[in-house]
């Protein structure tokens, strides 16, 4: 039972990395912009959602009502004023300025709250659990992740296909000149893309800080699991997403077993491995 | 009446590379005038300046933005700790194997890290990274996580002497340091160079002219990660003592780097050197401040990047169209009687 347990633990994990994905997949979809700072995002949501729960003494979850707004509202910002003037045929600048911004946010973040770790604490439903079988319990709140996941994922794709925003999104994706001709406004689109880009990273900021402690230098790893996700799923297809988290949280399960400093490099590997094998992600677009 | 005429070379380049000459001569010749702390910081200046640069033509001329070379500085590294521990060799001699092993791995690693498209491509080679340093934290007979040291007696059969040793690495980081930017200025004004600007300016075009970019971008990749290992062999040469998260340190072989060369100006021969002179310069200053003085560096580079995108040594020559290492051609007007 013991296999049944990890893989199980490993799938509902996937759903965090999942959340660490879609927002990734969503700007890059969108604008084509690749984001060094998503993790650090991430990161500093779960500090935004600390200091929230500081101020008003709510829970983790609760915090979200402010949380998700207000880096909404920043990635609309951060998108109007500095991303779009970067946008071009070089991907050199957004990359760059993207990078500067990682290395802004996370000294930022080590100047305000120091290195130590923290944690958001959501009381005893974190450690209560489904008992499946003999040796398999199922937490209720790595369950309660993997559903939000799929519901994020459920969401963003009825907002693509079926509302008139995600068809202003669809539209500049394809053809950014002729979206304009049509009365688009690609450069408030852009930020409406990064706003909702910054409201998952919100979510996935505040689950990332239920489940484990966390600190100013967790970005980048954040951002590497949501690119190997991203890409072991396929470019553009958001369940493809969500199936490489879940690829990738079942290679980290299994590789943790074989010995602790294992975790980490099973994933990289299954990730490279699929690059090797299939570059274009196992679920390339169209599959969906 | 007056001919026109195609150069290389401009007024200001021809006192600039006899100056540059002198320089490195002046340099070279340190052990004898400059103290020990003195000879340290010109090494440490050399080091960065061979990083800079060489990030500088991965970047700035192919189009290769990695994030992830400190891979490369980190398994240099590790090769020179191998060799000298395990084979007993003499520690100098085991730079330029850093450097061909280097070269070797980084074949496999062009092969799938070239499978990702352009922006992808930067994170890919951060993946890269970690699975070099995550593998060499699991090397016991290297010290696992915690690392390992040189022992004085591999030291010594570099040279007796500590001033001797000291003066070694210091030449070692002054041939890598200049060596790096002759080497991409010849680059540049070699086929490959033209190559490379054809590249950067159309690719379609320049592939339809019978360019075949993706052995130009390998062969720019595997160079620039062979001699990326040797600096990185010699940083750890200097240092004594190797664990992964040194070796393999995104801040110190990357982002520092990135950096030097954002503000310097990337896509310039000048831009790497200005940017690593006017790091030093600042960190003189600015180091106390700790974090605060990454995240200057941090808003200074988005600035530089919104602003002027050819950094500090584009708005010079956008000024006055100064150039000390011209690379392209120019039409020059001479009178003359004919």
């Amino acid at each position: 039972m013991d296999w049944i347990n990890i893989i199980i633990q490993g799938i509902l994990v996937g759903g965090l990395y999942a959340l660490f994905a879609t927002g990734l997949s969503l700007i890059f979809g969108v604008m084509r912009l690749v984001n060094i700072a998503h993790g650090d995002l991430i990161v500093a949501s779960a500090y935004l959602a600390y200091g929230v729960m500081q101020l008003t003494g709510v829970g983790p979850l609760t915090s979200l009502i402010a949380v998700i707004p207000l880096a909404a509202l920043f990635g609309y910002l951060l998108q109007l004023l500095v991303l779009n003037r970067t946008l071009d045929k070089d991907i050199l600048p957004p990359l760059l300025v993207t990078f500067g911004l990682s290395i802004i946010i996370q000294n930022g973040l080590l100047e305000i709250f120091s290195a130590n770790s923290h944690k958001l604490n959501l009381g005893s439903f974190e450690i209560e659990s489904i008992h499946l079988m003999p040796g398999v319990d199922i937490g209720y709140f790595p369950l309660l992740t993997f559903a939000v996941a799929v519901a994020v994922v459920f969401g963003l794709q009825q907002l693509f296909y079926h509302s008139a925003i995600g068809r202003a999104f669809r539209a500049v994706s394809d053809d950014p000149e002729v979206a304009q001709l049509m009365g688009l406004n690609n450069r408030t689109v852009y930020a409406s893309a990064m706003a909702l880009c910054l409201a998952v990273v919100a979510v996935a900021g505040v689950f990332m800080a239920i489940r484990a402690n966390f600190d100013p230098s967790m970005g980048p790893g954040r951002l590497i699991f949501g690119f190997e996700a991203v890409i072991i799923g396929g470019l553009g297809n958001l369940w493809g997403t969500l199936a490489g988290g879940v690829i990738l949280g079942v290679a980290q399960a299994l590789g943790a077993q074989i010995d602790p400093g294992w975790q980490l490099l099973s994933g990289h590997i299954v990730f490279l491995l699929i690059l090797a094998v299939k570059p274009q992600g196992l679920f390339p677009k169209g599959a969906a | 009446m007056s001919t026109l005429h195609v150069t290389r070379s401009t007024p200001l380049s021809r006192i600039a590379l006899p100056l540059a000459a002198l320089l490195v001569l002046l340099l070279a010749a340190a052990p004898w005038w400059a103290s020990t702390a003195t000879l340290r910081l010109i090494g440490e200046i050399m080091i960065y300046l061979s990083l800079a640069s060489l990030w500088n033509l991965l970047a700035g001329y192919t189009g290769l933005v990695s994030v992830g070379q400190h891979a490369f500085v980190g398994l240099g590294g590790y090769i020179l700790f191998t060799v000298a521990l395990y084979l007993g060799w003499n520690p100098l001699l085991a730079i330029p194997l850093a450097g061909i092993t280097a070269a070797l791995i980084a074949v496999p690693v062009a092969r799938l890290v070239f499978r990702l498209n352009g922006a992808y491509f930067a994170i890919g080679t951060w993946v890269v990274a970690e699975v070099f340093r995550l593998s060499f934290a699991q090397i016991s007979s290297l010290g696992g996580g915690s690392g390992s040291s040189l022992p004085i007696g591999i030291m010594k059969a570099m040279a007796e002497s500590k001033a001797m040793r000291e003066s070694l690495i210091y030449w070692a980081a002054l041939a890598l340091g200049t060596g790096s930017v002759v080497f991409v200025y010849l680059l540049l004004r070699s086929r490959i160079g033209l190559a490379l600007t054809a590249i950067r300016d159309n690719e379609t075009a320049s592939s339809s002219l019978g360019i075949t970019i993706p052995r130009i971008k390998l062969a720019v990749y595997v160079g620039v990660a062979a001699v990326t290992g040797m600096v990185g062999a010699l940083i750890f040469l200097q240092k004594l003592r190797i664990a992964p998260d040194a070796a393999f340190s995104a801040s110190d072989w990357t982002v520092l780097v990135i950096f030097m060369v954002v503000i310097g100006g990337i896509g310039t021969i000048e831009g790497p050197i200005i940017g690593t002179l006017l790091f030093f310069v600042l960190r003189e200053f600015l180091a106390d401040l700790g974090t605060l003085y990454l995240m200057i560096l941090g808003a200074l580079a988005i600035l530089i990047m919104m602003a002027s995108p050819k950094g500090l040594w584009g708005l010079v020559t956008s000024r006055t169209g100064l150039s000390l290492f011209p690379v392209g051609y120019r039409v020059e007007t001479r009178g003359d009687q004919g």
